[in-house]
C-alpha cells in the first residue's frame, strides 16, 4: 500500500502530465527514494496507482540503471567504468574497493552499509576516475583515497 | 565578448543566482523579442547566425526548426525539450553549463518556445547530474517568481511553462525519439523516423528536442545579432564551441573557444600536451561514437565542415586522448563494453552484434584471438554501420572500432602473434593497497 505521504508526493509530481502513466519513471524514483529499492510489493503499489499492470511497470523499472529491483545498502556507490575513467585508473580503484570492502561489483557489504555498482560515464571526465556515492561525485579518485571517501558514509 | 556562454561561471563552482544573471544581461533577450520580433524573424536570425546543433550531429538548428508547423492552424500544444541527457563517454560540456549557469537554459528555452510558438518546455536531465538538478530547480523557481515563466512576455500573448524531468539512467535516452519515450514514462526504445519529432513528437505533438549547448547560444544571438555571432568563429558556421579534453594530458579540462579551433591548439596550448613519459597516438574528437583522428589530422579545424566525412566527424567536441602506454585494443574494448551494455535491445544487429564484438575484443586482450577474429571485427564494422540498425547507437559504436582497425591494425595483429596484450604490463600506475 502506498502511504498518504507517498500518494501526495506522487500526485504533486505527476500533475503536469496529460496522463498519469507518463509519470511511471518519476513514480518509481519517488518511491525508491523513500523505500530504498523497488520490491515486487512496491512495484504493484505503483502499478495500482498508475492504472497499469505489474508487468508493464516492471518492464519500465528494469530498463533503467538507477532503479533498483534488488535490495541495496544504505549507500550506493557508482563507479564509472567508461573510457576516460578506464584510461586514468578505473581498474585500480575498482580493485581497491573490492579489497577494502570485500564485495564484488553488484554486491552489498555484510553490514548493509554500501552497495557498489558500475555506471556509465558520469560526465566528470576531466577529473577521471570518477566515483559517485549517493548524490556526491568525487573526481581524481585513486586507490589511496577510496577509504577516506567511503568512510564518510555510515 | 569572446566567451558568451561561460564567461560568468564562477571558477570556484558556487551557484549563479538570478540577480547576478540579470545584472549581467540575463533575460534581456526577452525584451528584444517582445519589442516586435516575430517568430519567423527569430527563426531567420538563427539561420543567418549559422547555429548548428552541438549534441553531436551538427545539424543546422534553423533547418531543424523549419519542419515545425507554424501559425494558427498548427497543432497545439507544441513542446520544446532540452536534451540534457549528456552521457556520451568523454563528454562533460553540458554539465559545465547546467551547473555553472542554469538560468541560461531557462532563458534559452523561452526563446526557442517563442520562435516555434511552443508554450511548454521540458528539461530531460540525466538522473546522475544531481547538482545540475538542484541548480535548475532553483533557477526555474526564481524564474517563475519573477514572471519570466508562467506569465505572458510583457506586450505579447506568449507565455512559457517549464518542467524539469530527472531521468533514471540509460545512454539511449540521449537519442531524441528514445528520450521522448522515456519522457512519456515508457522504455526508452527509439522510434521509427519519419515521422520526425518536429511533426509527431511528445504525445504526438510537434516537438523540438535540442541539445543544451545549442540552446545556450540563443540569448546571445538575439542580443548581439548574426554578424557578431559569425565573427566569433573561424568557421563558416557561427559561434564558439565548448571543447574539452580528457586522458593523459597535462591539463584535462574544458575551454570555450572559437568554433574551428584546431585539435593541435587544444591539445598543445590548452591541455598542455601529453604528461611526462607518454606520447600521443590518437584521439576521439567528440565522445565515444566518433572515429579516431591521428597526428596527421591535428591541424584540421574542429568544426562541422572541415573534417572529411571519410575521416570522421566532430561529434560533441570533448576529446578523449589515446597515449602510447594505453592499449588501443583495450581502449576500444572499454568503448564496446559500454555500447553493448547500453543497447536498448530492440533490434537484432545491435543487441546481438555489440556483445559479440565486445567478447571478440576481450579474447584479443586475453591473448586468445585469431586472424579469423580480426576478420569478424572487420565484418561487424561494416554490418553494424548506418542503414542496418534501428538507430545510430551501433553505427556510432563502430566508428572508433573501424578507425582503430585502420590506424592501429598492427596492435591487433601483435595481440594475435604474441598471444597477449603487449601493453598491459605498463597499465598499472597505482598500487592496490592491501
Amino acid at each position: 500500500m502506498l502511504t498518504d505521504i507517498e500518494r501526495r508526493e506522487l500526485d504533486d509530481a505527476l500533475k503536469h502530465y496529460p496522463d498519469k502513466r507518463a509519470g511511471a519513471i518519476d513514480a518509481l524514483l519517488i518511491v525508491q527514494r523513500r523505500r530504498g529499492w523497488i520490491s515486487d510489493d512496491s512495484l504493484l503499489d505503483i502499478a495500482q496507482f498508475l492504472g497499469m499492470t505489474g508487468d508493464d511497470v516492471d518492464s519500465i523499472a528494469t530498463f533503467y540503471n538507477l532503479i533498483f529491483r534488488k535490495p541495496v545498502g544504505r549507500h550506493v556507490a557508482f563507479l564509472c567504468d567508461s573510457i576516460s575513467c578506464w584510461i586514468m585508473g578505473y581498474e585500480q580503484v575498482c580493485a581497491q574497493i573490492k579489497k577494502s570492502y570485500e564485495i564484488d561489483l553488484g554486491q552489498t557489504t555484510r553490514d548493509g552499509r554500501l552497495t557498489c555498482l558500475p555506471i556509465a560515464c558520469l560526465g566528470h571526465c576531466e577529473r577521471a576516475p570518477a566515483l559517485m556515492i549517493d548524490q556526491d561525485v568525487y573526481g581524481d579518485v585513486t586507490p589511496e583515497k577510496v577509504e577516506s571517501i567511503v568512510e564518510k558514509y555510515k | 565578448m569572446e566567451r558568451p556562454l561561460t564567461q560568468y561561471i564562477h571558477p570556484d563552482g558556487s551557484p549563479r543566482l538570478l540577480r547576478e544573471y540579470v545584472k549581467d544581461g540575463g533575460y534581456r533577450s526577452l525584451q528584444i523579442l517582445a519589442a516586435g520580433m516575430a517568430p519567423q524573424d527569430l527563426q531567420r536570425l538563427v539561420a543567418e547566425a549559422g547555429l548548428r546543433g552541438r549534441g553531436g550531429a551538427g545539424f543546422p538548428t534553423a533547418s531543424k526548426w523549419s519542419f515545425v508547423p507554424m501559425g494558427s492552424d498548427a497543432p497545439k500544444p507544441k513542446y520544446i525539450v532540452a536534451n540534457a541527457d549528456e552521457m556520451e563517454p568523454g563528454t562533460f560540456k553540458d554539465r559545465v553549463l547546467l551547473e555553472g549557469e542554469p538560468h541560461g537554459l531557462v532563458e534559452s528555452m523561452i526563446i526557442a518556445g517563442y520562435a516555434l510558438e511552443a508554450e511548454v518546455g521540458f528539461i530531460f536531465l540525466r538522473g546522475e547530474y544531481h547538482l545540475s538538478a538542484a541548480r535548475l530547480t532553483q533557477a526555474i523557481a526564481e524564474a517563475y517568481a519573477e514572471g519570466y515563466l508562467g506569465k505572458p512576455l510583457p506586450g505579447t500573448a506568449f507565455r512559457f511553462d517549464l518542467h524539469l524531468h530527472a531521468s533514471a539512467g540509460r545512454y539511449i535516452c540521449g537519442e531524441e525519439t528514445a528520450l521522448l519515450n522515456a519522457l512519456e514514462g515508457k522504455r526508452a526504445i527509439p522510434r521509427a523516423k519519419p515521422p520526425y519529432p518536429q511533426t509527431v513528437g511528445l504525445w504526438g505533438q510537434p516537438t523540438i528536442v535540442q541539445n543544451v549547448e545549442t540552446l545556450y547560444n540563443l540569448p546571445h544571438i538575439v542580443n548581439h545579432g548574426s554578424a557578431w555571432y559569425q565573427s566569433l568563429s573561424r568557421s563558416k558556421d557561427g559561434g564558439t564551441k565548448i571543447y574539452g579534453i580528457s586522458g593523459r594530458v597535462t591539463h584535462p579540462g574544458w575551454w570555450e573557444l572559437p568554433l574551428g579551433t584546431t585539435a593541435r591548439e587544444l591539445l598543445e596550448q590548452h591541455a598542455g600536451g601529453m604528461v611526462n613519459g607518454v606520447s600521443f597516438r590518437g584521439l576521439l574528437p567528440g565522445g565515444a561514437s566518433t572515429a579516431f583522428l591521428t597526428e596527421e589530422h591535428l591541424d584540421l579545424p574542429m568544426d562541422f565542415s572541415s573534417i572529411p566525412s571519410q575521416v570522421g566527424r566532430l561529434g560533441t567536441g570533448t576529446m578523449i586522448v589515446l597515449d602510447d602506454h594505453t592499449c588501443p585494443v583495450g581502449f576500444v574494448l572499454s568503448l564496446e563494453k559500454f555500447f553493448a551494455r547500453e543497447s536498448c535491445g530492440w533490434c537484432t544487429p545491435c543487441r546481438e552484434g555489440l556483445p559479440w564484438v565486445a567478447r571478440i575484443l576481450e579474447s584479443f586482450e586475453e591473448g586468445r584471438a585469431t586472424h579469423d577474429d580480426l576478420a569478424l571485427l572487420d565484418m561487424h564494422a561494416d554490418l553494424l554501420g548506418p542503414g542496418y540498425t534501428f538507430c545510430a547507437l551501433a553505427p556510432g559504436a563502430m566508428a572508433p572500432l573501424q578507425s582503430a582497425l585502420k590506424y592501429f591494425r598492427d596492435d591487433f595483429v601483435r595481440h594475435i602473434t604474441l598471444g597477449r596484450c603487449p601493453v598491459n604490463s605498463k597499465q598499472k600506475r597505482h598500487k592496490v593497497l592491501v
